[in-house]
């Protein structure tokens, strides 16, 4: 081997150049799969043609949230939830630029939610992914918007109350131009995504369905993460296209992936430039006949 | 749609306003905000006049969000302001602290009213002033200053500017519902007229450039993003590259840093007007609106031949520390109108330590401290100190 | 590899001989790589690493065709795949190495 290796053109890993090599390994358990998540992301970044000064990553708090501290690029480790306001900034200030929020699901959408749907709404220019492992890694695995029914965790121990949020189907009621889903091990189809979420313009979002052994699993009986990995994809079908309200995280052989929306919408900053240069037509279009008021009874 | 920055001349405009036409002379390019009374028109006059000099206004969906977005905004390299009132200014609390940590330069515009909580929104207040120096958890050191005019709110929000790109933190300016909503003369000088600063920006390159290691001035050049330093910005305890460091000693030294560049620049950063305290008896320390009632009160009692001075602060925080222990020495006492049941008056026990009588005139909030008032207690304070 | 039919032109196609690299010290042991290896070149070491993880070893060098998937799937950027120079891989072809 020896020898071999000795002509080999690399010796560095393909995405140290995108890490920061000095702070791995990361922080992140054995078996997490942010990190599969992450190197998607990084290979999807790699591909673009964006060039790498226009990046910028922002995060919240939370396990996926220190995904910013790992990568070699402008990164921002901002506060709990409020990762898409300050990209929103960011973006406002610089709309050269890409920006990516990588976020965590009760980061995203407990105490973030309403900046997710915000965002959305006015279709911010930015691409957001999701790393959905059911919980909240970092304090220990609590209760997160998407813990699926029943399912433990400390502050629900005897199983979950809660029915959980479909992100993928709030995303795109909210307007999000982009959305899809896929589990950690669907890693070449999830990179494709992300690199059309980059290459998107406007809101975009990806989930990763990922596995969290230490704080999830370990609650509910699948300790390895082998195994969650193995739950997640076995039950996963490819529904490309499919309405996002039907697209079900049902753990009975109908954990929908695919790509739910694929379309065009201006952006707030389009919309911001019309506006003010004059060639947006008054609210509302049709005018309103003064002659007509008050001739209509009410009832 | 093009419009004037600065828009020099001389308006009949109210505080707010005046605020936002500082903001805009100061290079502000990026707002985001949320309606609030007695703030509202701050955000108003910048949704209007800052797409015509090329800069965006954004309405997010509440304080929090607005707060934040300024701190991407101040990153994507421009000069980013938002505007509030009590409610909002608790919301941005922790967002404030983010962009202490991660040195961010940025304004916030707090139009007090009488609080706690929805309190009374169209009716004026002091009652957030040590809510500024203390509101966001943990270590660090603050800038805030109180204007008492329209005028002020247009020269104070420059000034606020220049701080904040100065020293990199997110600056207050602590007005008031009265100053906020006050019609006045407001002089608008020549573009080449208004003094700005703006923030350092590294001379080295991305190999070796430290975005947390401090310059002479105690003060880190800034890197704006797309410039290719690849920075990490966190509101985790860190290290002068950036990085995340969970030790007592980076906690101390990145908080030792943060004070620092205050406590160090006190000469550059501390602005107060002492107003015939040269020989006064008595002081009256006052700031914002009731700075306007101490002066009426002061002047009042000088012409009736008592020995009384106003020390009106135009820097709240850091607090004039030397200036008010020097004070206590010479004077028998300090009267300190404001609307509240008692904050920056703390300050002055503080400092004062019993060499001089210290006296609240206090209001819960809703009106304004009359001049009266003032000179009831300035009377007073002379007769139980002589 | 193995086929059902042994295509006409087996002797004129070339798979492609990969080079597996551990970086030990990065692994964490998930065993995600091992398992998900179609071509069976990894075992678990029975070493440590500093961090005291068990790490993946290659036992099957010649059955790695390159396809990248341990890299791709591992959490921790500990593990890449690269195509083997031409000398040191002479006459690999299909149907070899089963």
């Amino acid at each position: 081997m020896s020898a071999q290796q000795a002509t080999l053109p690399q010796a560095e890993h393909p995405q140290d150049a995108l890490l920061r090599t000095e702070r791995i390994p990361h922080i992140w358990c054995a078996g997490c799969g942010i990190g599969i998540a992450f190197g998607s992301l990084m290979s999807a970044i790699t591909k673009s043609e964006i060039p790498r000064d226009d990046f910028a990553v922002v995060s919240g708090i939370g396990c996926t949230g220190r995904l910013a501290g790992y990568i070699h690029l402008d990164s921002f480790h901002t506060t709990h939830g409020r990762a898409i306001a300050f990209a929103t900034g960011l973006k406002l200030a610089r709309p050269q630029g890409k920006v990516i929020v990588a976020s965590g699901d009760g980061d995203l959408l407990a105490i973030g939610g309403n900046h997710f749907i915000h965002a959305a709404r006015r279709n911010m220019d930015m691409t957001v992914i999701c790393v959905n492992n059911f919980n909240y890694g970092m304090t220990g695995g609590q209760l997160a918007p998407s813990t699926p029914y029943g399912a433990k965790t400390t502050t629900t121990p005897q199983g979950s109350p809660d029915e959980p949020f479909n992100f993928c189907s709030l995303a795109a009621s909210c307007g999000a131009t982009y959305v899809a889903r896929w589990t950690a091990l669907h890693i070449r189809r999830l990179t494709t995504a992300i690199a059309e979420a980059l290459n998107k313009k406007g809101f975009s979002f990806v989930e990763v369905i990922a596995p969290c052994p230490t704080a999830f699993g370990r609650r509910n009986k699948i300790r390895r993460s082998l195994d969650l990995l193995k739950l997640y994809y076995d039950n996963s079908v490819v529904k490309n296209h499919i309405a996002p309200g039907e697209a079900t995280i049902d753990f009975d052989n109908n954990l929908v992936v695919g790509k739910f929306v694929d379309v065009e919408r201006p952006t707030f900053l389009d919309h911001y430039a019309a506006i003010n240069r004059g060639e947006v037509e008054a609210w509302p279009a049709t005018g309103v006949d003064a002659s007509a008021a008050g001739k209509r009874k009410a009832g | 749609m093009a419009g004037q920055a600065v828009l020099t001349g001389t308006h009949f405009i109210n505080g707010d306003e005046a605020c936002a036409e500082g903001a805009l002379a100061a290079g502000c390019r990026f707002f985001a905000g949320y309606p609030i009374t007695p703030a509202t028109e701050v955000a108003e006059r910048m949704s209007q006049r800052l797409p015509g000099v090329g800069g965006v206004f954004i309405q997010m969906e509440d304080e929090i969000a607005s707060m934040a977005a300024i701190l991407g905004g101040s990153w994507g390299g421009v000069k980013s302001m938002t505007s509030t009132s009590g409610p909002g200014f608790s919301l941005m609390m922790e967002n404030i602290g983010l962009g202490l940590c991660t040195e961010t330069p940025c304004v916030i515009c707090n139009v007090q009213r009488a609080g706690p909580s929805t309190g009374l929104p169209t009716l004026v207040g002091q009652g957030d002033m040590m809510q500024a120096r203390w509101g966001s958890h943990g270590v660090y050191e603050i800038i805030a200053i109180a204007p008492s005019s329209p005028q002020e709110m247009f020269d104070f929000t420059i000034k606020a500017f220049n701080l904040s790109e100065q020293f990199r933190l997110p600056v207050l300016i602590m007005a008031d519902e009265v100053v906020g909503h006050m019609n006045e003369r407001v002089v608008i000088p020549e573009a080449d007229q208004v003094q700005l600063v703006e923030r350092s920006k590294p001379s080295e390159g991305p190999d070796t450039y430290l975005p947390f290691q401090p310059g002479p001035d105690g003060v880190a050049p800034m890197a704006t993003s797309g410039e290719g330093y690849y920075m990490h910005i966190t509101g985790l305890t860190h290290d002068e590259k950036g990085y995340p460091v969970m030790e007592v000693w980076a906690q101390e030294e990145m908080t030792q840093r943060l004070v620092d560049k205050i406590q160090g620049n006190l000469d550059q950063i501390l602005d107060f007007e002492a107003i015939h305290l040269e020989d006064a008896e008595v002081a009256v320390m006052a700031y914002g609106i009731s700075a306007r009632s101490a002066r009426g009160a002061v002047l009042a009692l000088r012409q009736a031949g008592f020995k009384v001075g106003l020390l009106k602060l135009n820097v709240v925080w850091p607090f004039p520390e030397d200036y008010v222990r020097e004070l206590s020495r010479r004077v028998k006492a300090i009267v300190v109108p404001e609307i509240n049941l008692g904050q920056m008056v703390l300050e002055v026990e503080r400092l004062a330590q019993g060499r001089c009588q210290v006296k609240l005139v206090p209001h819960p909030g809703g009106g304004i401290i009359t001049p009266a008032r003032i000179m009831e207690a300035v009377k007073a304070s002379l007769e139980e100190t002589s | 590899m193995k086929f059902w039919r042994e295509p006409l032109d087996v002797d004129q196609i070339k798979v492609t001989q990969g080079v597996v690299t551990v970086l030990e010290e990065r692994c964490k042991g998930c065993e995600f790589c091992i398992s998900y290896c179609s071509r069976g070149v990894l075992v678990m070491s029975q070493k440590f690493n500093r961090k005291g993880y068990h790490f993946p070893e290659v036992i099957e060098p010649k059955l790695c065709v390159n396809c990248h998937f341990c890299e791709v799937i591992c959490p921790e950027f500990a593990i890449f795949s690269q195509e083997a120079p031409e000398a040191a891989n002479p006459g690999a072809s299909a149907g070899q190495g089963d």
